[in-house]
């Protein structure tokens, strides 16, 4: 009965929204208060009743009910209770209910907090909101119906992929989304400012704040995932440039490029048709994404759930928005005054240079995620296109961004000074360079690269902070003075100098753990020893575990260094009953920001297991990194000038923050 | 310098790079790129010695040979063709005789099928997409192919 209530919620939230589409849209072209007011109130609607669908489904999950089709195929009556709840999202039709549950979330926010918004652009925007949603959940009704009932009702259901339980489902697939989707928020944006044929600075900032959310999300999400495979998978690797990583990575690289063309927007007018461009570019790289993950038009490592059925109809919504959005574009862009003339060499300079580097490296990982579908269509060869195409293609056009990034912050609007800004740079130059004279020192693998990644690293954190630095004044007023500036400086200012100073120290990360991890293999009886990297690492023994729904075996590795016992791992092979399904987990530990981190492979029958060890220096830094950058986004958030004029605050949470 | 200028050296900048771009993609398409064989395509000398490719197809019973280091030796056929295969390294949790599976690797002057990756899926109902088209070709598999049950 409950999953009847869902479905029903779900075909009125359907026929809401073709309302929210329509109705505002039309009342905004003649100007009609009460029509567009009318989509306020529908977008509240509809977010309802997907959240009252999202909820019937969820409660089917956790009573087990098996007599839904979908509970019956992802979920077990012995799962643990955190699984039951996130397994509503661990397959297609529950992926796509959040996929929509996140979109009308977004359209709810718009419509409580965009109240300063005007009324016609607000009326727009929650129309073209209301388009994706209606195409959604029409995908959703037609081809996905996660409440689809079976008869007779099973006795016990298929259990989740066991790859899945894990505590990463609860984190990373909700985070991934209100990135991707998130960024529909600039999209619709982007189309009510082509219909209406205004735009000005104070759209950038309206839009600033939902960009800067759903990239924020997207920023950690993205992060999530790379360190749950990396746990997870027991290979040890952090990013494989798989297409479905790829199609995450996209809307990402697009919606930097964008966060960085809006402030030129916001600060000197300027842009404005890029900027237009690349809202919308940004989402249509997310619903490339959703379509490249959900179709199963994709052979990944990562793609769990897809029907290569529902492709059509996910290209059909991706043809509408992308095909729509360009020809509008257009059509219209040329009636949008361009404004604010700067000099190459000037903060607009950088940004732009920071936009095209980042937009052509996005199209190079574009290239090579549809090369090999494009081909295997026309010819029907069929290749794979893997990390010796990126790296030679991503990699060269990332490196001039890096080397320039410190110096954008410190040029000035219009016009800069480069020599001057190098003055300003010159000893956080000098640290690069002890850096890259240490990292040679010190280094015990021989390797030129890592010692000028190390540099660029440096460069990179320590740019960074020498803005704050620089606009403090430190070290030319008293230090007191100083330290009351740095605590004065804008919000905006400190999220900048943390996202930068977070990318330098996802750059550290890389660089340590691609040269200098180390790694042994070998089959061990119990009692043996492993050397690697100065550590003896001891197979005490394998004994049998069992947890709620698996058995497992469990090594117990003694690691010791200059003979004292630095570390217990306890890699496992476990086994899920239920689907008879083998994962393995590795053992790790933490040592600062490094790890030595176990797995085991085959058992043989004299008694002995494969046992894998990697030593992965620095290996943290990369999600330490992302945290920083993450948090360079949420202080920005909290910049006054973005609260100004602009939606309150564009976090799902804001309700408890008083008002200002 | 005049508006015209500043276009003019935005363009230049923009314009190189995309150039730099273009050439690069142009050259990793050309030279990074790995073709995927089926066993019958190695039989009927499609790949050369020391290419890089991937290979695909199903793991043959009976056929994984494990030594007494982590070296195992298994073949791969498309039951019309079938190659013999050493990798040294830890298998996937999936992989089980009778089961499709892809390698990346190249083949030594002997013709054995030397893999430094063997591919890992996530699913036990899931054939490779490559594996099953390799199949349909050899009539052997019947069904749709990347089918995943979840």
């Amino acid at each position: 009965m409950i999953s009847e209530l869902g479905h029903v919620a779900l075909l009125l939230a359907l026929a809401l929204s073709c309302v929210q589409a329509l109705v505002p849209l039309v009342g905004a072209q003649r100007g009609d208060a009460r029509m567009m007011a009318v989509g306020s109130s529908t977008a509240l609607g509809v977010f309802v009743f997907v959240s009252l669908a999202f909820a019937a489904l969820t409660y089917a999950y956790l009573v087990s009910d098996f007599s839904v089709r979908n509970v019956w195929e992802n979920s077990h009556s012995q799962k643990p209770f955190l699984f039951k709840f996130t397994g509503v999202w661990g397959n297609h039709e529950g992926s796509m209910l959040l996929w929509v549950g996140i979109l009308t979330l977004f359209s709810a926010l718009v419509a409580l907090f965009g109240n300063n918004l005007p009324a016609q652009l607000k009326a727009n925007v929650l129309a073209i909101q209301g388009w994706i949603a209606t195409t959604f959940l029409l995908f959703v009704t037609l081809t996905s119906n996660p409440f689809e009932r079976l008869f007779p009702a099973p006795f016990e259901g298929r259990d989740l992929n066991p790859i899945l339980q894990d505590i990463g489902l609860a984190i990373h697939p909700p985070m991934l989304y209100l990135g991707y989707v998130g960024f529909s928020v600039a999209f619709s944006f982007a189309i009510a400012a082509l219909i209406s044929g205004r735009i000005d600075a104070a759209w950038a900032r309206w839009v600033r704040p939902w960009t800067l959310t759903a990239w924020l999300f997207l920023t950690l999400g993205i992060s999530m995932g790379s360190y749950w495979a990396y746990y997870e998978l027991g290979w040890g690797g952090w990013w494989f440039w798989d297409p479905v990583e790829n199609a995450s990575f996209m809307p990402w690289l697009f919606g930097t490029a964008l966060l960085h063309s809006a402030v030129v927007m916001e600060k000197r007018n300027a842009l404005k048709i890029w900027t237009i461009l690349l809202a919308i570019l940004t989402f249509s790289m997310s619903l490339l994404g959703t379509f490249l993950v959900r179709s199963g038009v994709l052979t990944s490592v990562h793609t769990f759930a897809s029907d290569p059925s529902r492709g059509v109809f996910i290209l059909m919504i991706l043809l509408l928005f992308i095909g729509g959005g360009l020809a509008l574009f257009a059509l219209r862009a040329g009636t949008l005054k361009q404004g604010g003339i700067f000099a190459p060499i000037s903060r607009e300079g950088a940004l732009v240079l920071n936009n095209v580097l980042l937009t052509t490296a996005a199209t190079t990982v574009l290239i090579g995620t549809l090369y090999p579908l494009a081909l295997e269509a026309l010819t029907g060869e069929k290749i794979s296109v893997g990390p010796p195409y990126f790296n030679l293609t991503f990699g060269p056009l990332m490196l001039p961004l890096l080397l320039a990034m410190p110096f954008g912050p410190f040029l000035a609007w219009k016009r800069g000074d480069l020599k001057a800004v190098m003055q300003r740079l010159s000893w956080v130059l000098a640290l690069a360079f002890v850096g890259l004279l240490t990292t040679f020192a010190v280094q015990t693998k021989t390797s030129i690269a890592a010692p000028f990644g190390v540099a660029a690293a440096v460069w990179l954190i320590f740019g960074a902070l020498a803005e704050l630095v620089d606009r403090a004044r430190f070290f030319r007023v008293p230090l007191k003075t100083a330290f009351s500036r740095l605590f004065g400086l804008p919000r905006s200012a400190w999220g900048t100098t943390l996202a930068h100073a977070g990318m330098g120290i996802t750059l550290l990360g890389i660089v340590g753990v691609s040269v200098y991890e180390r790694e042994a293999v070998a089959v061990k009886q119990p009692g043996d020893t492993i050397e690697l990297s100065g550590y003896t690492v001891t197979l005490e023994g394998i004994r049998p575990n069992s947890g709620p729904n698996y058995t497992e075996q469990v090594a117990d590795l003694t690691v010791r260094r200059g003979g004292t016992v630095v570390a217990v791992l306890s890699p496992s092979k476990r086994l899920y009953q239920a689907r008879n399904f083998p994962t393995t987990e590795a053992g790790i530990k933490t040592f600062g920001a490094s790890q030595l981190y176990a797995t085991l492979g085959d058992f043989d029958d004299k008694g002995g297991v494969v046992v894998r060890i990697y030593d992965k220096p620095l290996v943290l830094f990369i999600w330490i990194g992302t945290l920083f950058m993450g948090a360079g986004g949420v202080v920005s958030l909290t910049d006054r000038r973005l609260r100004v004029g602009a939606p309150k605050r564009a976090k799902p949470h804001a309700a408890a923050v008083p008002a200002e | 310098m005049t508006r015209k200028q500043r276009r003019l050296t935005m363009m230049a900048v923009a314009g190189s790079v995309l150039v730099v771009a273009a050439g690069l993609v142009l050259f990793a398409l050309n030279d990074r790129i790995v073709f995927f064989n089926s066993p019958s395509d190695i039989a009927a000398g499609g790949a050369a010695p020391g290419e890089r490719i991937r290979l695909g197809g199903l793991v043959e019973e009976d056929s994984v040979v494990r030594n007494d280091g982590s070296l195992v030796k298994f073949s791969i056929t498309d039951t019309g063709s079938t190659v013999a295969v050493v990798f040294d390294g830890i298998l996937p949790d999936l992989f089980r005789e009778g089961q499709g599976v892809v390698t990346e690797g190249s083949l030594d002057a002997n013709g054995l099928f030397v893999a430094d990756t063997v591919l890992a899926k996530h699913d036990e109902t899931y054939m490779p997409k490559e594996v099953a088209d390799a199949l349909r070709e050899q009539g052997v598999w019947q069904g749709e192919g990347e089918s995943a049950t979840n």
